[in-house]
């Protein structure tokens, strides 16, 4: 066996305690010091099992069956408890997906982050406080001191995520897992926190093991990765190779699922917009206390939009920049505070029920835009409940198409959405709202929540209907990749303001503002050659 | 998949025999539950008196199926009761919020806040002790944390973006609440009536206990196991079997009470 290697994992098996249920299958992967290697898969795939098991956290009810976890010449899975835990920490640091839920809400930043210099050194006190503050100043906090007294709930998702990692990466450790660091941060904060987290990884010569669905962002950072799906590894190899001459279908079927740009697309603007909003302001009321009522937030400062008809107008920015809230406007469900929005050239207020009818919207989470409690024909013949000349039996017979047409047969007209997979909720909630046949539709992140291969068949399906019906879309997503292959426009949001819209192209190949050119750079552009692999190219790097 | 799990077999069981019981009490009983009989005081169970007779001589058994009718009545209807009030003030509150929401939480707070057995003994005091005043006084102790139960669950809910799914369909409010809402919110519903049923026929001993319930000679299952403290030492049976059938009814209606909780709700269907 090699001894230059700081992990080395062999056939390693787990199974589902009792049920023979195999969810790892006979995984083999090692990492040299300071190397950063990846391991992609999708949901379900067993990659974030796999590599709990390295550090011997894994659910009660998974056992190993088989395999090695050799850490520095020792075996992992044979340690005592005792001695895991002058492992974890000290030696392999882990930062999870989650960082609302990772911090410890009712401590403060400076306790949570000396808890493991207490338990893993023998720094004095006055020692710890310096090294913290080094770190903190270090992973970009602001004010360090003044941190330290502060609560997490003080930050936002990015500089929790940083302050994460700033208490991972206290105690030096050789090795570094990330569970997908930043999938619930914004695509600008994503990158960031990324280059940072390399940064200080390298600085200290510690190894990453960085797990990701998110091909392109794992592509970009590491030597070699491994792909696993279904909790077998089907590919691994050197990340170049990989991407541009993959071996396996599912790599390929992964690479060709990454989001490319559409075919350009004429739209006549000749004609009086489908939805025109003007000057829209939207404040959110400030607290109430007992004594004072705090000032309202302004979530809109007079935002204008124009969609045409069959248009796809893609609004894009960051969290916070008041997308999803110019959508809920236009949707009818915020009350806009100030300006107007017409509908087809008349002021939607002037025929509410008919707007009704023709404005529809697809949620962000499939698990919780379906009422649970009822089927899935239900859900999708509901939405014609208001339709004016048609009978129960019409009803019927249109859910059920409108069903067949989003890919689900009959089969699953009896089932309740918890028997659903996340892409087959999704197709529900799409099929609820094209059921009605409507003139415009507001998606919300329509794909955020959604696996690669799966977002890559529900954008598909969306495009397929839009061309079918012909309706305008306004799409929101923080997601450039997949704005660039739906999108006929773009409008770029920050801070409740629009600060650059355009056609797709040119919002893509010249941006103008410096926020845009942020987004962009978050996003590969994608060259595909004819093994199947692609090129990533990242834009505006110097 | 199986039908009904074990537990909520043994449930249903359990309150089918009672309510068998109680429906043969109201024609038939071993004995007259009311005839007094001198010779026959405290007689320990045996052949004659299944489970034994009281001081007066009064078949136990006969009684507790008199009894049963009583306390199942009861129980059955402060429960209706509650539900009923209980699940429409917390939905009108939690689905309006605002001014609505802090007035009706006001005055539903001011009513949990007070032992809810004072406020039935104070509604007793002015309806009079009988069966309706029982079931009207432990139903308006009970209402304010069904409501706020019931409360609770709404406001959750109405974040939840199927209702905002439903609100851009143009589903009037209404319309939302009773069909996206109000289905929803079943299974704390059925979780807290069960244990309320329980309270129900407790407090109905108590307020028996204390004189306020059910009057006498009329049995109930409280008033039984009240008049039968004094004699505990000689004749345990006049308490052990009145406690039992309140200990058994009770098992059986949360065992049955969960098992239709899961029973109701698509997402347990296929689980094992």
């Amino acid at each position: 066996m090699t001894t230059d290697k700081l992990l080395t994992v062999c056939g390693l098996s787990l199974e589902v305690a009792g049920s023979g249920h195999q969810v790892v299958k006979s995984v083999s992967f090692d990492l040299a010091p300071g190397e950063i290697f990846g391991i992609v898969g999708e949901s379900g795939s067993g990659k974030t099992l796999a590599t709990r098991s390295l550090i011997s956290l894994l659910p009660p009810n998974i056992t190993v069956t088989g395999g090695s976890v050799t850490y520095k010449g020792r075996d992992v899975l044979k340690l005592k408890e005792k001695e895991l835990r002058h492992l974890r920490g000290a030696e392999i640091g882990v930062v999870f997906q989650e960082p609302m839920t990772s911090l410890n809400p009712s401590m403060t930043i400076g306790r949570q982050l000396e808890e493991g210099l207490v338990l893993h050194t023998k720094a004095p006190a006055q020692e710890r406080r310096l090294r913290i503050l080094d770190m903190l100043k270090r992973v970009g906090i602001r004010d360090p001191e003044g941190a330290l007294a502060s609560y997490p709930h003080e930050f936002s998702g990015g500089m929790r995520q940083r302050i994460m990692l700033a208490s991972v990466m206290l105690l030096k450790p050789a090795l570094l897992i990330a569970d997908e660091p930043t999938t619930a941060l914004d695509a600008v904060i994503q990158r960031d926190v990324m280059e940072l987290m390399v940064e200080l990884t390298r600085a200290e010569g510690t190894a990453v093991l960085l797990i990701s669905h998110d091909l392109p962002m794992v592509a970009r950072y590491t030597s070699r990765i491994v792909v696993m799906e279904k909790g077998a590894i089907v590919e691994q190899g050197r990340t170049e190779d990989l991407l541009t001459a993959p071996q396996h279908p599912y790599t390929r079927k992964l690479l060709s699922s990454l989001p490319f740009r559409g075919e350009p697309r004429r739209i006549d603007t000749s004609k009086a917009p489908m939805i025109s909003a003007r000057e829209i302001i939207v404040d959110y009321a400030g607290r109430k206390s007992l004594f004072r009522k705090n000032k309202p937030k302004r979530a809109l400062h007079g935002v204008s939009i124009d969609i045409y008809e069959g248009e796809v107008v893609a609004l894009v920015g960051g969290s916070g920049s008041g997308k999803t809230t110019l959508g809920r406007t236009i949707a009818g469900l915020v009350k806009e505070d100030e300006g107007r929005i017409q509908f087809q050239g008349r002021l939607r207020t002037e025929n509410w029920a008919d707007y009704r009818l023709n404005c529809q919207m697809v949620f962000q989470d499939p698990y919780s835009s379906l009422d649970p409690r009822m089927t899935i024909q239900a859900l999708v013949e509901e939405a014609l409940r208001l339709v004016p000349g048609l009978d129960g039996n019409a009803k019927r017979k249109r859910s059920l198409e409108t069903l067949e047409e989003v890919g689900l047969g009959m089969e699953y007209a009896g089932r309740y959405p918890h028997e659903l997979s996340g892409g087959q909720r999704q197709r529900v909630a799409i099929a609820r709202a094209i059921a009605r046949r409507p003139r415009f539709l507001i998606a919300d992140e329509p794909v955020s929540a959604l696996d690669v291969t799966v977002r890559a068949q529900v954008l598909d399906l969306f495009s397929d209907l839009q061309k079918r019906y012909g309706f305008s879309c306004l799409f929101i997503s923080h997601d450039l990749g997949v704005v660039e292959q739906v999108a006929d426009r773009v409008v770029v949001m920050q801070d409740g303001r629009i600060i650059e819209e355009g056609a797709r192209d040119s919002i893509f190949d010249s941006p103008k503002e410096a926020y845009t050119r942020r987004l962009l750079s978050a996003i590969p552009a994608l060259d595909q050659n004819e093994n199947g692999g692609v090129t990533l190219k990242w834009r505006l790097e110097n | 998949m199986k039908k009904l799990t074990l537990n909520g077999l043994i449930g249903g069981i359990l309150i089918a025999v009672l309510l068998v019981t109680a429906a043969v009490g109201l024609f038939w009983t071993p004995f007259d539950p009311m005839k007094l009989s001198f010779t026959a005081r405290l007689a320990a169970p045996g052949a004659a008196h299944l489970l034994g007779t009281d001081e007066f001589g009064r078949d136990v058994l006969s009684r507790l199926m008199v009894g049963a009718r009583a306390s199942v009545w009861i129980g059955a209807l402060t429960v209706g009761f509650a539900v009923i009030c209980g699940t429409l003030i917390g939905l009108i509150s939690g689905y309006a919020r605002g001014w609505v929401d802090g007035v009706i939480m006001a005055v539903n707070n001011a009513l949990l806040a007070f032992p809810g057995i004072l406020l039935a003994l104070g509604l007793l005091a002015v309806f009079g002790a009988n069966q309706y005043g029982i079931i009207f006084a432990l139903g308006i102790a009970y209402t304010p944390s069904m409501a706020r139960v019931v409360r609770g669950a709404v406001l959750s809910l109405r974040e939840r973006e199927f209702i905002e799914a439903s609100r851009v369909m143009g589903n009037g409010e209404l319309y939302t609440m009773l069909r996206h809402i109000l289905p929803n919110c079943l299974a704390p519903i059925t979780v807290l009536a069960t244990s309320m049923f329980g309270w129900a026929i407790l407090s109905e001993s108590a307020l028996s206990f204390l004189g306020l319930g059910v009057p006498p000679p009329a049995p109930t299952w409280g008033n039984m196991l009240a008049a039968g403290r004094p004699f505990l030492q000689q004749a345990a049976w006049l308490g052990l079997f009145p406690g039992l059938c309140i200990a058994l009814t009770l098992l059986g209606i949360n065992l049955l009470g969960d098992a239709l909780r899961d029973k109701l709700d698509p997402r347990m269907r296929g689980l094992k």
